[in-house]
């Protein structure tokens, strides 16, 4: 058993990417001392752990520091390589696996952005856009996992996967989105997705990890309406 | 096992550097990335690039993607270390200087601007070559440590791209005073069975990036 001080995270409480960490600690029941970070203020140890991005989140252990959440996740699966394990076993569903989280990050999270930080017209492109991007990550899920969902089995549980972790960390948000934002994402486009994050949503793990609803929408809508800040 | 590649694509190459520092034997197939061939769009029906790696009639795209696969799939001369915060590194260091939204390294950037924009952005690129040199590579012989490893053939464009797209472009990024360390592992990495025989030819790609560069500053 790892001494509470022995890990350490360093996040925000909005950020996905953070909470993709903390599912992925809680998952593999590893304790952590979490420290919160004000952005706009970042300490002195985030900088001297992430003097590269000067980013959160970053995970200490034993005194070493990793960011970057997907390196970080690869992370915690190899050093605390019990079950429930994050990532298949097989190397072609691990590869899979780690494209569409690629993919997930590169192409389908800045398109939401763009609807975010927009407005009116340009808003309803974005939207739209966003959907088509999320009809090829959809098809992509369910070509590629036959379960057409890469919840994995662990015994009689599904438990939360890589890719859950992933894109459960923020698409569950998606009420707080839509609130904040003054936009409904209509689920009848990419009806397997949403599905998909309903059903996460109820998981007691992300339910508890998720950050809070009406903070999240106020804080949304500071960070979108002062893109600056 | 099929390679489908698009000579000079730095990328591609990485692919092939892990294949050889393998001993894997595999076809390799040319795409005409202005003229994609119906194999490829089944391939890789996402991003429609190379490189894309066919094993087993199972495609798999994105080259950091393949390199983890190849490693997993081919254990011998591994290309990631055993400890995985010493994975962690590697894979973090891989990543860097990758543009976010292409399959480029973000240097290209440099290539295809101009004026005021250019000397801004060759300032960044020096700064990204700074910290690599300095807190990836350090003292150590290659990116991985004694052996080169996943980290040196993702930043394998430092050694067989950076100095051609420089010259292409008017700059000198990697000056060989500023950067001693990274010269160092340029010529050992060029160096190494596996990769000496496959680098692109130098006199070539310079043909190529100039056109390139021509089309850029004339549109």
């Amino acid at each position: 058993m790892e001494k509470q001080s022995e890990v350490v995270l360093f996040g925000t409480w909005s950020s996905s990417y953070c909470t993709r960490m903390k599912l992925a600690l809680k998952l593999k029941g590893i304790p952590y001392e979490y420290v919160e970070e004000d952005l706009s203020n970042k300490s002195h140890l985030l900088i001297h752990y992430n003097p590269v991005h000067k980013k959160v989140p970053v995970l200490l252990h034993n005194g070493k520091a990793i960011a970057e959440s997907l390196v970080i996740l690869e992370y915690i699966d190899e050093q605390w390589n019990h079950a429930p394990k994050l990532l298949p076993e097989d190397p072609y569903e691990r590869a899979k696996v780690r494209f569409w989280a690629n993919f997930y990050d590169q192409k389908y999270k800045p398109s939401t952005y763009r609807f975010m930080t927009s407005k009116g017209k340009e808003q309803e492109i974005a939207i739209e856009d966003s959907y088509e991007v999320l009809k090829v990550f959809e098809e992509g899920i369910e070509k590629n996992f036959p379960r057409k969902s890469p919840l994995i089995l662990n015994g009689d549980m599904f438990t939360l996967g890589f890719l859950d972790i992933v894109v459960g960390s923020s698409a569950c948000n998606y009420k707080a989105v839509n609130e904040a934002v003054g936009v409904a994402q209509d689920p009848k486009k990419n009806p397997a997705f949403w599905s998909w994050m309903i059903a996460m949503k109820e998981c007691p793990l992300m339910k508890e990890t998720l950050p809070p609803h009406d903070r999240l929408v106020a804080k949304i809508r500071s960070i979108f309406s002062h893109p600056s800040a | 096992m099929d390679r489908s590649g698009a000579w000079p694509s730095a990328f591609c190459y990485r692919v092939l550097w892990a294949l050889n520092l393998k001993s894997l034997k595999y076809e390799y197939l040319e795409e005409d990335l202005a003229n994609k061939t119906d194999l490829l769009l089944q391939y890789n029906p996402v991003y429609k690039k190379v490189p894309v790696l066919v094993h087993g009639g199972k495609p798999i795209s994105e080259s950091l993607v393949i390199l983890e696969y190849i490693e997993e799939t081919w254990p011998q001369n591994p290309l990631l270390p055993q400890d995985p915060y010493d994975r962690a590194m590697a894979r973090f260091w891989a990543k860097f200087g990758d543009d976010k939204d292409s399959e480029e390294p973000s240097f290209m950037a440099i290539f295809i601007i101009v004026g005021e924009e250019q000397e801004k952005a060759a300032k960044e690129a020096k700064e990204q070559l700074k910290i690599l040199e300095e807190q990836a590579l350090g003292e150590k012989k290659f990116f991985c440590g004694n052996r080169i490893g996943l980290t040196d053939i993702a930043l394998g464009w430092i050694a067989g791209w950076l100095d051609v797209i420089e010259e292409a472009a008017g700059l000198n990024l990697l000056e060989a005073e500023s950067f001693l360390r990274l010269h160092a592992w340029i010529q050992r990495f060029k160096e190494v069975p596996g990769i000496k025989e496959q680098l692109p030819d130098r006199h070539e790609m310079l043909i190529y990036y100039k056109q390139k560069r021509e089309m850029f500053i004339a549109s």
